[in-house]
This record gives C-alpha cells, structure tokens and sequence, in this order.
C-alpha cells in the first residue's frame, strides 16, 4: 500500500464540511486571502506612516520607529502569533470578554490580522525607509527651497517617487505576507495549510492534499508577481527607473 | 492577574535542552543550506540549460511556498516515500527531529542560494574572465576567485539569513519538536501559564536576534570599505 494516491478523493464528501473536499479547501483558500488582505492594509498604513516617520529629523521620533522595527523583527512570528492570542486578551479585560464570547474563529481572525499586519508593517516601514533614503538629497533640498513646508515635501516631492522605487520590495513582502499567514494554523484558524493538512489527516491522502495547496500557492505567488509587475510599469517614472529594479 | 515568575524558573533545565536542540538545528541547517545553497546557485548560474532549469525550478517552488507547508510534507510523506523506496514492511520512524533537520536545510538551500547567486553575479566579469585568461579552469576559477570575494560580499546578508532561520526554527513548533518554543509551549500547557512562558520565550529570542544584529551591523561597517 506503500504510496497509493487517490486524486478521487477531492469530489468525495468532506467529514468536516458539507460539500466535497475540494469546496473545503477553497474556503480555506478564501481564509488566506482574506487574511492577507486584510493585514496588508493594516501593514501598508501603518508601515508607510513609520517607514516616513524614520526619515525625519525628529530624533526621538525616528528612535521610536527604529524601536518598533527592531521589536517586530527580532521575535519569530510564531512566538508573535502566540502573544496576539494568548497573552494580549489577559492584559485587556473587555477583549478578552468579547474572545470568549464570540465565535473562536473571529478571535483567531483577529488575533491573525493584528500579528500578521503589525509584523509586516515592520517590514514595509524598513522598505519606505530605504526608498526616501535612497532619493538623492537635493530633491528634498529643492522640495524646501521652493516655499514647501516637510509635510508638504514629504506628500509632493519625496514620497511620490520613494514608493514607486520600493515596488519590487513590497511585492516580495505581499508574498511573504500570504506565505506567513500559514503560521495562523498554529491558533486554530483554517486557512489553507490547516485544511489541506486536516484533509491529509481525515483521509490518509497526504501526497494529493498537499499537492494541491503547493499548487495555489504557487499560482497566488505568481499572479502577485504579475499584478506587481503591472502596477509597476503603469507608475514607472520616465526616464528614472525603467527597465531597472528587477 | 498575577504574573508567576517562579514558573518559569523551575522550568529553566527543560527550556535550556530546548534551546540547544534550536541551536544545534539552526547551527546544522546553515552549514548543510549554504552547502547545498552554493551548488544550487552553481547550477543555477551554469551553461548547461537543464541543470539550470532545475534548479531555478526547485529554488523558485521553495521560495513560494510557507515553509509551514513543507515542514507537512516532509513529515507525513517521508516515512512512506522511504518506504517505497526500500520495500519495508512498514514505514520507517523518522522523528519531528531529524525531519525538521532534512526540511530546513532543504528550505535553506532555497534561499541561500539566492544570496549566493546575488553574490557571485555581484563579481565582475573582468574577474572571471582574468582567471581564464591565466588558464584556469572553472572549478579553480571558482574556488580561488570568485567564491572567496562573492563569500566576502554576501557576508552581511548570508548572516542575516542565519537570524532569520534561528527564528523560523520555532516553526517546528507545528510537527510536535521539541526546540525552545516547543519545550516553552509544552511546560506552558502542563502549568496553564501562557502568558509568563510566551512572554518569557518572547523576551528570549529578542534578546539573542537584537543582540545578533547588532553584531552584524557592526561587521558590515568593518567590511562595507573594501567594496
């Protein structure tokens, strides 16, 4: 019986569910899109907001962005994961509360998009960093000279051109994003990878189950990496960065 | 609320093989990933079309898939995959240990792999084509001219690779391991004191990655003159 694989297996009837296995696993496929979606607007915000902040000339602003950087990196996303969920509530009574009491997968959903969204915003934060530093100083020299004040040059001069030079790095950060959202099987959400592994489990099909979630991750990777691309070129600033950043 | 520091404390000796176990995973997945990492980007960057075609292919598949995911495969189909290879009677015990081992330095080779061609693309041609030039062949031309500089470039990066798989360790977190955050977990369910043992494995591993990148930066600045 050693490796006999069934790829029947997928229109047979789920235990867990209602439908076949297949309608299964693309719920949980919706989980992890919804997931990422959702964190990468909470990391785009506020990612992009400390990312600026660290370009300024405040000294303790700046110290206090590196500061959040430095704690979102340096813990293992797992290790975050688990703060989110066990340890955040206990500090915050009324949330705590409304966990118990709700649905656990809107906690779970909760919990994910707060550790997923606060973790990448570290990340973004370094990229926008990296993108208004790299703009040579006489933009911002020239942005000053002309009458406009820091926020003014900030949102007409250097920002403008700073996040279409980071678009290759935020795309890889968008797919890491999805690949991490995996981590939620850990407290009990079902995306993706928690379903086809229950799959596995449920029916000892293994090899098909996990076939197919290699297999939609490889496509979200890679349409990601089209619609970035697209983007991309639509925003490129003539003459400045065509044709390079790949 | 009462925060029980006294948990963790007696807990110390179990939480300490944890740690070991993660470093000697971490330690162990860095040296095999860069060496199956170098001949990866090796192959990657060679003439020879299907070579290179299958290590693109097997460092982009890596690359785009959650390492959570191939931690699954490794586990639940090693065992019956070496079974059918060896014809035994029942699949072999394999162990949360040594497959996170296999899986990481797999993963790793991935990625490592990626630093390493970023390296060597980062060497001149006139270097390569000096060391032909001098009638070298291509194994000496990479071991004596390009490895030895491209090695030296990607230092910074390779060793911030190094930090983030001492992180991603904790993942085996998923296939029952016992490494740090397995042993912290396990102590923390036994006792019903979540938050004093993931506050205390939180504390833990900022303190050994904040103080690693410190290190790093510093050493960039030292070999960022020579470039």
């Amino acid at each position: 019986m050693a490796f006999n694989m069934d790829w029947d297996v997928f229109t047979q009837d789920a235990t867990v569910s209602d439908g076949p296995w297949w309608e299964y696993l693309i719920g949980g496929i919706g989980w992890t899109l919804t997931l990422s979606a959702c964190a990468w607007v909470i990391a785009l915000l506020l990612g992009s907001i400390i990312g600026t902040l660290r370009t300024t000339d405040r000294t303790w602003v700046v110290r206090l962005g590196n500061a959040w950087v430095e704690l979102f990196r340096n813990i293992p996303l797992l290790v975050q994961m688990f703060l989110w969920y066990f340890v955040v509530p206990e500090f915050i009574p009324p949330l705590k509360r409304w966990m118990v009491g709700t649905e656990p997968i809107y906690a779970q959903f909760l919990a994910a998009v707060l550790c997923l969204g606060l973790f990448t915003s570290a990340r973004v934060a370094e990229q926008v960093r990296a993108g208004i530093q790299s703009l040579p100083r006489g933009q911002r020299n020239a942005g000053l000279a002309m009458g406009l004040t820091q926020a003014q040059t900030y949102r007409f001069v250097l920002l403008p051109m700073a996040f279409r030079i980071i678009i290759p790095p935020l795309t890889s950060e968008t797919m890491n994003l999805i690949k991490n959202s995996s981590i939620a099987l850990t407290i009990g959400l079902a995306e993706l990878t928690f379903r086809s592994r229950e799959m596995g489990e449920l029916t000892f099909q293994f090899f098909p189950a996990f076939a197919a979630a290699t297999v939609v991750y490889v496509a979200i990777a890679m349409s990601a990496n089209r619609i970035m691309a697209f983007i991309e070129r639509r925003v490129a600033v003539p003459g400045y960065i065509a044709g390079g950043g790949k | 609320m009462n925060f029980d520091l006294g948990v963790i404390q007696s807990a110390l000796p179990y939480l300490w093989k944890g740690m070991q176990y993660t470093l000697e995973l971490t330690v162990i997945a860095t040296l095999g990933g860069l060496f199956f990492g170098t001949l990866l980007a090796l192959a990657r960057l060679s003439s020879i079309k299907p070579l290179s075609l299958v290590a693109t292919g097997y460092i982009n598949l890596m690359r785009s898939i959650p390492l959570v995911l191939v931690l699954f495969w490794f586990f639940f189909l090693m065992p019956v995959v070496i079974q059918s290879i060896t014809g035994a009677e029942r699949p072999p015990f394999i162990g949360p240990d040594r497959t996170a081992i296999i899986t990481f330095i797999m993963f790793e080779a991935a990625y490592f792999a990626e630093i390493m061609r970023a390296g060597i693309q980062s060497i001149s041609r006139g270097q390569v084509n000096a060391a032909y030039a001098l009638g070298l062949t291509y194994r000496q031309s990479m071991t004596h001219i390009i490895l030895p500089q491209a090695f030296r470039n990607m230092l910074p990066v390779l060793l911030t690779q190094t930090i983030i798989l001492f992180q991603d360790t904790s993942l085996v977190y998923v296939i029952s391991g016992t490494d740090f955050l397995g042993a912290t977990s396990k102590i923390a369910q036994r006792d019903s004191r979540l938050v004093e043992m993931y506050t205390f494995a939180a504390v833990v591993y900022f303190a050994i990655s904040f103080s690693l990148s410190l290190l790093v930066k510093r050493l960039q600045k030292k070999i960022a003159i020579i470039r």
